[in-house]
């Protein structure tokens, strides 16, 4: 394993202890968001997490807010919030919830019903023009998300204020709630509509290459908004959950599945 | 009322760098002035309101004070997801500048009819509901609303409505006007029905009634200072709405009234249904009992002179 590879792997035992803490949650669609949010938090964004509101920082909405167990994971990790909170992910008296809240530091939008993020970020992006800031909006999607009529109408309005300080990474990870994302929503030719709808678009495969979004986020082009569409693997890390519908939300995880989940994250390890 | 509502808004622009206008496909020429004078700050996006919700939202974040403007029915029922969401959990400072509450729209027919756009609102946690009678007061409350710190519906009624309101009894978000003390029975309104409520006044004192007449021109936060100290004339309290009898300032006082009073209460407002009809708006709330000779005659057999 590279630092990379070892440093996703942390985050994902990271998501295992969140969701071993409330017994539940997204854990495979967290998982699939590793490489993405790693990519983003480690070599991209400008922020200070002793001054998440400084008005010059970058924005990440994660607008596919189950996947939020990863977003925390980084948040901790960055010093945002106190690792602790992690372990307090969905309790009564916890800051963390089943779907990111703006009251939480680093939070940038409360989100979670789907299909908002593009629009926040769109009026983030406007104001940062307005003000006159260098700061740059990403917002992360979900391939199934992208079945809201919302997302495509903010689309739209992306290219038409040619809002280059505006990047989309889609966690194209394959599957809905119900079945393959394809059969569900006929997304194809995806990378076209994108391109259709005024974005410089662009497909990274991060079960490939998971360090691809690092060195691809590095071109930018003026007077567009960027569409990166991200292969990845739902429940990547852990073998029994890629692929498998039956793990897309749970609610009532015993001992056994915790450290069934353990395991086989330590058995990839060996593999990589 | 329309009208001055947008050049109020104008006026703020030109004051205060946060304020932000942001139209969906409104009628070509709104707002000329500001997108000459001010065109980094105005906004006209496309129809697409669930959008508009969300890029004001995230505006407000950023520390602008979007004023979002186009008809009713689509910011509210469209929307109420974007609104709930992007606006009130977070509390953020979007104003909902709604064209056509009530029946405007009632040659266009229910899909432009705003009957329960109060209601929608109303039951949102961190919003408020403004519901000014005339050109005048909708002024002072677009005024008032700009540093108000979470998000506001602004309900725009018909155009060219008389001026009833009075510049020295001020607007404060959130506290009722008292038009006309009385005694027994008492009329809150909301909106243009204030006027009505005005007439039916005229009709009803040449019958031998002392009528009050409150405004709510806040539907939420609901005045209830004033409900708690100032309904003491009255046992009878009647509401008056141009909005469906569910939900709306009728409602609002059946649930206070419920708890804190034993005054009888009857609700004037749109019956549970959608309009069947077209013609005018005014012909449209005669349909639905809602014009002052009525109001007055179903008033005049509930209630015995004082």
């Amino acid at each position: 394993m590279n630092s990379f590879a070892r440093r996703c792997q942390a985050v994902r035992h990271d998501i295992v202890d969140m969701a071993e803490s409330a017994k539940r949650g997204h854990i495979p669609s967290a998982l699939s968001l590793v490489e993405i949010l790693v990519s983003l938090y480690d070599y991209h964004l400008h922020f200070d997490a002793n001054q998440p509101l400084d008005p010059d920082r970058d924005r990440l909405i994660l607008s596919k807010g189950h996947g939020c167990m990863a977003l925390y994971a980084l948040l901790a990790d960055k010093g945002f919030f106190p690792k602790a909170w992690c372990q307090a992910f969905c309790a009564f008296e916890g800051m963390l919830g089943g779907h990111p809240e703006e009251r939480v530091p680093g939070v940038e939008a409360t989100t979670g019903s789907l299909g908002h993020g593009l629009a926040i970020g769109i009026g983030m992006a406007l104001a940062g023009r307005m003000q006159k800031r260098n700061f740059h909006t990403y917002i992360i999607l979900g391939d199934g998300e992208c079945t809201e009529g919302s997302v495509w109408e903010s689309a739209l309005a992306a290219s038409k204020h040619k809002l280059d300080n505006l990047t989309v990474l889609v966690d194209f990870n394959g599957w809905m709630s119900f079945g393959p994302t394809q059969e569900v929503g006929n997304l194809e030719p995806f990378e076209h509509k994108w391109n259709a709808f005024g974005f410089a678009t662009q497909t990274v495969d991060l079960n490939k290459e998971p360090e691809a979004l690092v060195s691809a986020l590095n071109v930018k082009v003026p007077g567009k908004p960027r569409c990166f569409i991200c292969k990845t693997i739902k429940g990547k890390g852990i073998d029994f959950m890629e692929g498998n519908l039956d793990w897309h939300h749970k609610s009532k995880l015993d001992a056994d599945e915790i450290a069934a989940m353990r395991q086989s994250l330590k058995r990839s390890e060996g593999h990589a | 009322m329309r009208k001055r509502a947008l050049d109020t808004v104008f006026a703020l622009a030109q004051q205060d760098e946060r304020v932000v206008y942001i139209g969906s496909d409104v009628g070509q020429g709104t707002l000329q002035g500001f997108q000459e004078s001010i065109p980094e700050r105005f906004f006209v996006e496309a129809i697409s309101e669930a959008y508009v919700i969300g890029m004001a939202a995230g505006m407000a974040m950023t520390g602008f004070v979007p004023y979002v403007n186009t008809i009713a029915t689509f910011l509210t029922r469209r929307c109420l997801d974007q609104i709930a969401v992007d606006l009130c959990i977070g509390n953020h400072p979007v104003r909902l500048v709604a064209n056509g509450g009530g029946l405007v729209y009632a040659p266009l027919g229910p899909t432009h009819e705003a009957i329960e756009d109060i209601a929608l609102m109303r039951c949102l946690p961190n919003m408020t509901v403004l519901v000014p009678c005339d050109a005048e007061e909708m002024e002072r409350a677009v005024r008032a609303s700009l540093d108000w710190s979470g998000p506001i519906y602004i309900r725009i009624a018909r155009g060219g409505e008389s001026v009833v309101s009075l510049p020295e009894r001020g607007f404060f978000i959130g506290k009722a006007i008292e038009v006309r003390q009385g005694e027994k029975l008492l009329i809150a309104t909301t909106g243009v029905m204030l006027q009505t409520a005005l007439e039916v006044q005229d009709i009803m004192a040449r019958a031998g009634y002392n009528l009050g007449i409150v405004h709510f021109h806040t539907v939420k936060p609901l005045d209830t200072a004033w409900l708690a100290n100032q309904l003491g004339p009255y046992s009878h309290v009647a509401s008056l709405e141009e909005h469906s009898v569910i939900g709306g300032l009728g409602s609002a006082l059946a649930e206070w009234l419920c708890e804190n009073g034993d005054h009888k209460l009857k609700r004037f407002g749109i019956p549970d249904r959608f309009a069947d009809r077209f013609g005018n708006q005014a012909k449209l709330l005669s349909y639905f009992g809602l014009d002052a000779a009525s109001i007055a005659k179903e008033l005049q057999a509930w209630v015995k002179p004082s």
